[in-house]
């Protein structure tokens, strides 16, 4: 069918056009509302919900937030990269709008009132005369049963009043209160525990094992191995965990090294076979007459850890009748590639397949939670009709589910006699940020790689830089350098899995960059945040450099012995939020963060209070990265595998943090969850060598690398 | 469940009311409370008592109740986040984290409450400091933690000012 002149739908909206997968009403006056972007502890779904209110013209006690689901939910893909408001936003505002003018048209007709005459409040439609519909008394008509358009003219920002507002999380009562809202929290008729038993160490075979005594231990159901993967299914977690002991014990593996040294982790980074790709130029390099300096460094950052404060858990059920096949409850970021994936791993179609989104803990990129989902699928499929919940232990969260890469990054200039950058080049070496489900060759879930006969899963891979990149993103200047070159060298040898942690490849290349822009600063004889502005003509990004910069005194700052401030910008994927942060440190036995000024340009925000809670969210995680971060590993495996060994900010340090979100000047919505993470490590980096005089290239900002950094 | 029917019978007094449970009585208070009581505000962290997610209040004193025996907690009084408050009726911690916004994820969050709640029960005007300090054996990941700490110091302000 041919649409009506209108607004292009967008991609998301024109894969998924019928307006009922995205919107139901229900006759009791419920507008349930189902996007296929899922909860990961950023408040997203309320920020929809303000998005549908505000175009249906309902109050947002009528808005029910629906779960994903493969089977009804819009197809949406991942959650992630800071887009549901950009995407499902713009999606759901144009389903909205063009619900409400059918609802209208349909009232129009039913009253006998041209359409315009009539006006709508929470959800009452309202003819002059005082006759009156509503949309759930035309609920049954059918009108949602249609592809969308696009032909229904959202409304414009100057009319929002639900948009805009700092209105509160709707699934914090609950959440705070104890009531059951997490997988870990399922409990289903039935339900049994499982246990996985991973292996002592990376590549490990399973040469012998004695389940007797386990399977001896009262309510033990059953003991699963298939190859390296072993797993206890008891009808009770303390049992399952008892028993799991028991396995542990009674397991002998063959270990073998297969990790690199780490004590010297840059040098393999830099050395070990690698596919090198120009991933942006710009110009060449100037004429050597014009050169008056050429200078470089390099920056290095280790291993990172999710470490989330729940542990990757699901739930699985395999039907002993009809029905789909298999059942999964998880808190994926995305509900039909994991559903695509098990059906790989298992074997099965995917219409066999049901998986169901229900929040986890705080989500910062691909965790274990798509892992757990096969380890309770591998499970439930040893005790069919009996629901089986896995939740992993501390250890195996910090230790096997997948790390944001350890990477170098060495950026070089050449320079005019004012200091000046005339050419920049900025070279990457590390592994890969997505080895997702449905972006890797093999099963991309770790319990296949164990099974008999499993891949390991495949080296990630580098998206295009027009989706952002990967370990590039952010690696192209958002400065005005008259040429550049940006080189990748992405590794072909994956020791440790490497996948998508909040930021991706920004966190390092932003640190390098501004650390470096700070070094050209210093070097010159130039105040940082000058010479800054002197090559940033984009107004938004002078903008939040400047809003940060005068809202933390920088110009009037008192110097003190061993407490500095330094600045560090960028504009997250040189696409989406502008953000400046301004930090003051205090460097005396350890490095201490006091406070942090953030300025934040995101365009058209949904809900302020949730984008600034955002945005001190992750300038904090970013502060807790800087300063104590680091995965530990020896040849075998890896070692931080508790908060004793994988140490993360505590309430006593963390410093004060001040957010500020420039107006939006009608400009469209920008991700912001992760704008805040690179400019937060470079300002402290920057801040620590203006307490200390010293240049710490390498992460985490510790004693031991400011010793090392100090000169002989 | 045929072996829990094995397992040896313990009472327990948590949120005021006493109440039987069949296992063993080694297990971990939080399986307890989570699975055989059905109280799901108390949560599993880290299974060391190094993050506080699991906190409950023994006898009025915060514990850790992933590492806290069955045995070990017998005739004493437990309370758990769902004994502080019910999402009408929050406590006042609850209520002030609300009103904060004071979460993200909001996993941790029945653990700082407990925490928070042990803290104003022993020091009614808490410094900035010392909300921090009583609130270093929790972990936030989602960094939360200022908004939670203005929380408290509302709630224990709310606290002073006497009942409403």
């Amino acid at each position: 069918m041919n649409p009506p002149q209108g607004i292009a739908l967008p991609p998301l909206l024109a894969a998924n056009p019928r307006l009922g997968d995205w919107l139901r009403v229900r006759p009791a006056g419920v507008i349930e509302v189902r996007p296929g972007k899922v909860e990961l502890g950023q408040g997203v779904l309320t920020a929809l919900a303000q998005v549908a209110a505000e175009e249906l013209d309902v109050s947002l006690a009528r808005v029910r937030m629906m779960p994903a689901v493969t089977g009804l939910s819009p197809d949406e893909g991942y959650t992630s990269g800071s887009l549901s408001v950009q995407h499902s936003g713009a999606a759901l505002r144009l389903i909205c709008a063009e619900a409400r003018g059918r609802f209208l048209a349909a009232a129009a007709a039913r009253l006998g009132v041209p359409g315009d005459k009539l006006t709508v409040t929470d959800g009452q439609i309202l003819a002059p005369d005082g006759r009156a519909s509503s949309y759930w008394e035309l609920a049954d008509a059918g009108l949602l049963d249609r592809p969308a358009t696009g032909g229904y003219q959202p409304k414009p920002a100057s009319a929002y009043r639900v948009v805009g507002t700092s209105l509160p999380r709707l699934d914090l009562p609950d959440k705070l209160t104890g009531r059951p809202r997490y997988t870990h929290d399922l409990s289903p008729d039935g339900l049994c525990y499982g246990r996985i038993v991973r292996p002592p160490s990376r590549g490990a075979t399973l040469a012998h094992l004695d389940p007797a005594a386990a399977l001896a231990l009262p309510g033990v159901l059953t003991v699963v191995r298939d190859g390296n993967f072993l797993g206890v299914v008891a009808e009770r977690e303390e049992v399952a965990l008892r028993a799991a002991d028991r396995l542990r014990a009674d397991a002998g593996w063959e270990r073998r090294p297969t990790l690199p040294d780490p004590a010297d982790l840059p040098a393999f980074l830099v050395s070990a076979a690698a596919e090198t790709t120009v991933l942006a130029e710009r110009g060449g390099p100037p004429p050597p007459g014009q050169i008056a300096a050429s200078v470089e460094a390099t920056y290095h950052r280790p291993y990172l850890a999710h470490a989330s404060m729940g542990p990757s858990s699901a739930t699985a059920l395999v039907s002993d009748q009809g029905g789909p096949r298999l059942r999964v409850w998880s808190h994926t970021q995305g509900v039909y590639p994991l559903r695509a994936e098990l059906a790989r791993a298992l074997g099965l179609a995917e219409d066999d397949i049901t998986v169901t989104h229900v929040a986890g803990a705080g989500c910062y990129g691909h965790n274990g939670a798509d892992d757990a989902a096969l380890d309770a699928a591998l499970l439930a499929t040893a005790v069919p009709g009996r629901p089986v919940q896995v939740t992993w232990s501390r250890a195996d969260e910090l230790g096997w589910a997948p790390f944001g890469p350890a990477a170098v990054v060495r950026v070089a200039a050449d320079l005019d006699s004012t200091g000046n950058v005339l050419f920049w080049r900025h070279q990457i070496w590390g592994n890969g940020h997505s080895t997702r489900p449905g972006s890797n060759p093999s099963v991309a879930l770790l319990a296949a790689g164990h099974r008999a006969g499993g891949r390991d899963i495949e080296p990630a891979a580098e998206p295009p830089m027009a989706r952002g990149g990967g370990a590039g993103r952010n690696s192209v200047p958002g400065y005005d350098f008259p040429a550049y070159q940006i080189v990748n060298h992405r590794l072909l040898d994956m020791p440790l899995r490497t996948s998508a942690l909040r930021s991706l490849g920004a966190f390092l290349n932003v640190f390098a960059a501004e650390s470096f822009m700070d070094e050209l600063a210093a070097a010159a004889g130039r105040d940082p945040v000058e010479y800054r502005l002197a090559c940033l003509t984009d107004p938004r990004a002078r903008a939040v450099v400047e809003a940060a910069a005068r809202r933390s005194g920088w110009d009037t700052w008192p110097r003190a012995e061993s407490v500095g401030h330094g600045i560090g910008f960028a504009r997250y994927k040189n696409t989406s939020a502008y953000c400046a942060v301004v930090a003051e440190v205090a460097a005396v036995s350890e490095i201490r963060v006091r406070r942090l000024t953030v300025a934040v340009d995101a365009g058209l925000v949904i809900n302020p209070d949730g984008a600034a809670n955002q945005v001190e969210g992750g300038a904090i995680q970013a502060t807790s990265w800087a300063l104590k971060e680091k995965v530990r590993f020896d040849r075998y495996g890896v070692t931080s595998d508790s908060w004793e060994t994988y140490p993360i900010l505590r309430f006593s340090e963390v410093p004060a943090v001040e957010v500020e979100l420039l107006p939006g000047y009608g400009n469209p919505a920008l991700g912001i969850g992760e704008a805040a993470q690179g400019p937060t490590a470079a300002a402290i980096g920057n801040a620590v060598y203006d307490a200390l005089g010293v240049r710490v290239r390498a992460l985490p900002l510790t004693g031991e690398h400011v010793l090392a950094a100090m000169p002989d | 469940m045929d072996d829990e029917r094995a397992a040896p019978a313990t009472a327990v007094l948590v949120n005021g009311q006493r109440r039987e449970v069949r296992t063993e009585r080694d297990t971990a208070l939080l399986y307890v409370l989570r699975n055989h009581l059905g109280l799901k505000g108390t949560r599993f962290g880290c299974g060391l008592g190094l993050c506080g997610a699991c906190l409950v209040l023994v006898d009025g004193l915060a514990a850790y109740s992933c590492d806290t025996p069955l045995w070990a907690v017998q005739g004493k009084e437990i309370t758990t986040v769902e004994g502080l408050g019910t999402a009408d009726e929050p406590h006042p911690v609850t209520r002030a984290l609300i009103a904060r916004q004071g979460a993200q994820c909001g996993y941790c969050l029945p653990g700082v409450i407990i925490a928070a709640a042990g803290l104003l029960g022993r020091n009614a005007d808490p410094s900035d400091e010392e909300v921090r300090a009583a609130l270093d054996g929790n972990l936030c990941r989602c960094g939360a933690h200022n908004r939670i700490v203005r929380a408290v110091l509302d709630a224990a302000a709310e606290l002073r000012a006497g009942p409403r």
